[in-house]
């Protein structure tokens, strides 16, 4: 499938219609399972009341930003050994979202915690500290491609350093991991495990998909927007040249 | 000329942002040959050089080199803390060269400023350093970038003469220049 | 064994230029030494509290003292025509970026650990762990070069590189941070000082690979 969508007027066609699709199936579905979350779900004294509802957001965001991070280091290796211009436009679309994302999970995993460890943050919590790590991954992506001079080097320079952050990244959830073991802290919310309730499992589940729904449009939405930039470039080159 | 060419150009493109610096550029040296590149500041002829170099990618197009060759580019490759000596030397290592860098400052007429750091010596003494180092290995590939810049009459009197040494013993030469060649051109390429 | 010639000349080269660039192991030195012997002074000298945060502070000095450094390697050698000449070698320009690194590490790195005793004295860290601790330093040192040396050579073109290696390189420095200061605690029999060298290994091997493609980018 992604081979077909590397043509990028076939993406262009394609994604003219799956924009405004995704960004419907994936509001009805979140809407659907925010009105469960608020309304439906019974509230969990044990996991400290009413804030079990900040979950339906907040560990799909977390799902999701992993997800991203992963996009971004496989679109930059799919760009760094075919040169497909579209793997790129991908990486660069992805970067902001997925800044934008692990700041979301950030802000909702801090809101959660306040009443359920009694802080709005806590250095201890490994998935807590993973996220601010892919934070920063993502800002110094950004950061880098802004600081080179042509686009094509901003491209290659962004794919070697996804590429070096996606090689790091177990190793770097590994020694947070160890490190958060040894700081025993409250307890750490187990929110997803196999023994969880179908009736927070399946609104979870529903929130992720619409969420990653949405999340794609907003990629692709991105993408469109960068190739009408590249062709008005293009345009405007060929207008000056010309005279 | 049946002979293989020693470095080919095959419909070579560069692109810088959105602007199209050149496009479908084909060359071809042969040994004895001396090609000069030409073309208005910003036309991309350092850009197309650094390509026939393997420095930078081309956006279009292939490069085939049949042998190894020299670089001599805006910058000489001296650093701030070498002196012309060191230099040389250092560079006569890389690439297991037998020449005595005695001859080759000599020859550069570099050798009373020999020890002096080069972040003391002046533009042209550098250049004169740098291009020391085509006379260290003998290479079959000249690239040259702006090769008459910065030196004095003598200079350029002297670089003339190594280029013609160079092709007469079967070398070719590929210079990016503007203004008058000092040397006897045998094909052209205008960007 | 003996090196190969180029990667045994870009060795002699970096390290002139390391020593030459930065007065020898003074300039470095005066670095870390001013950034550790700052902190009493923000933090107050209750020497308890010194003790606690004193490994720790080495370690953030000893960061931040290989970004300072790193921040020019790279990029003078763009500067002066010299990446171009190293980048034309048939040996791998990774192999030449990893000598390069390792001879910047030896100048501006490796002797920073022989002052970390003196500076743990000074903020009241008992002095019981010296040699594990010096050899946690030592590992810590090197990795820290290694993965700032990759965010020096992607940011080798930047004009004012010095803030975008930092922001760069701090997610790669984390796993150093975290095991090199467990195996402070633990001492050399303990598993962090094994993750640590571990983490250095895996850094030797990766790192080396994303310089060279960032320094053909930065020639290019």
């Amino acid at each position: 499938m992604w081979s077909i969508l590397a043509n990028p007027h076939r993406f262009m066609a394609f994604s003219r219609y799956a924009v405004p699709v995704c960004y419907a199936i994936g509001t009805a579905l979140f809407g659907w399972a925010m009105y469960q979350a608020l309304w439906v779900v019974p509230s969990d004294a044990y996991q400290g009341g009413d804030i079990i509802r900040a979950m339906f957001i907040h560990v799909p965001s977390a799902w999701l930003c992993m997800g991203l991070y992963l996009g971004l280091a496989g679109s930059s290796f799919v760009w760094f050994i075919w040169r497909h211009e579209l793997a790129d436009i991908a990486a660069r679309a992805i970067a902001p979202i997925g800044a934008g994302y692990t700041a979301l999970c950030l802000a909702t995993g801090s809101i959660w915690g306040k009443p359920t460890w009694g802080t709005w943050w806590l250095w201890d919590d490994a998935r807590m500290m993973s996220v601010l790590v892919l934070f920063f991954l993502f800002l110094g992506y950004m950061a880098l491609r802004a600081a080179m001079e042509t686009r094509q080097k901003a491209a290659r320079a962004g794919a070697i350093l996804a590429m070096v952050g996606a090689v790091n990244v177990p190793l770097i959830k590994f020694s947070v991991d160890i490190w958060s073991s040894l700081h025993q802290g409250p307890s750490v919310i187990r929110a997803e495990g196999p023994a969880m309730a179908a009736v927070y499992l399946n609104p979870l589940l529903i929130s992720f998909l619409g969420q990653g729904l949405i999340v794609a449009a907003m990629v692709f939405t991105l993408m469109r927007a960068e190739v009408f930039g590249q062709q008005a470039d293009a345009l405007m080159a060929r207008r000056l040249s010309e005279g | 000329m049946s002979d293989p060419a020693l470095i080919e150009g095959r419909g070579l493109g560069a692109v810088r942002g959105e602007r199209v610096l050149f496009q479908d550029v084909s060359l071809a040296v042969q040994g004895g040959d001396g090609m000069v590149l030409r073309g208005a500041n910003g036309s991309g002829k350092t850009t197309l050089l650094r390509q026939l170099a393997g420095l930078s990618e081309p956006q279009a197009g292939t490069v085939q080199r049949t042998t190894n060759h020299h670089w001599i580019g805006h910058s000489n490759g001296l650093k701030p803390h070498e002196t012309p000596r060191s230099h040389l030397a250092n560079w006569a290592r890389v690439w297991g060269s037998e020449i005595e860098v005695e001859d080759v400052l000599l020859q550069m007429q570099m050798h009373r400023p020999a020890d002096v750091p080069c972040r003391l010596i002046s533009a042209g003494q550098k250049r004169r350093t740098g291009l020391g180092r085509l006379l260290l290995v003998p290479r079959d590939i000249w690239l040259l970038d702006e090769p008459f810049n910065a030196l004095d009459a003598d200079g350029q009197a002297l670089l003339a003469g190594m280029i013609a040494t160079h092709r007469a013993g079967g070398g070719a030469v590929i210079a990016a220049l503007h203004g008058t060649a000092p040397i006897e051109v045998s094909d052209e390429v205008v960007l | 064994m003996t090196l190969p010639s180029p990667l045994l000349s870009a060795f002699r080269q970096a390290l002139s230029e390391a020593w030459a660039g930065g007065a020898g192991v003074l300039l470095p030195f005066g670095f870390f030494a001013g950034t550790a012997v700052l902190v009493p002074f923000t933090m107050g000298s209750d020497p308890d509290l010194l003790a606690k945060i004193g490994p720790g502070v080495l370690w953030l000095a000893l960061a931040l003292a290989s970004l300072v450094t790193l921040e020019r390697v790279f990029q003078a050698d763009l500067q002066d025509g010299a990446l171009d000449l190293w980048v034309q070698e048939d040996g791998s320009i990774s192999q030449i970026a990893a000598v390069k690194t390792l001879a910047h590490w030896l100048i501006s790195g490796l002797p920073l650990v022989l002052l970390t005793p003196l500076l743990g004295m000074m903020l009241q860290v008992p002095a019981t762990q010296t040699v594990p601790a010096m050899v946690a330093y030592a590992l810590g040192g090197l990795t820290f070069f290694l993965w700032g040396g990759v965010a020096a050579a992607l940011s080798a073109s930047v004009a004012r590189g010095g803030l975008l290696i930092a922001l760069i390189a701090l997610p790669f420095y984390l796993p150093t941070v975290i095991f090199g200061t467990l195996a402070l605690d633990e001492g050399l029999g303990g598993t962090s000082i094994l993750f640590l060298a571990a983490s250095t290994l895996f850094a030797l091997g990766v790192a080396p690979a994303a310089m060279g493609a960032a320094l053909r980018l930065a020639a290019d």
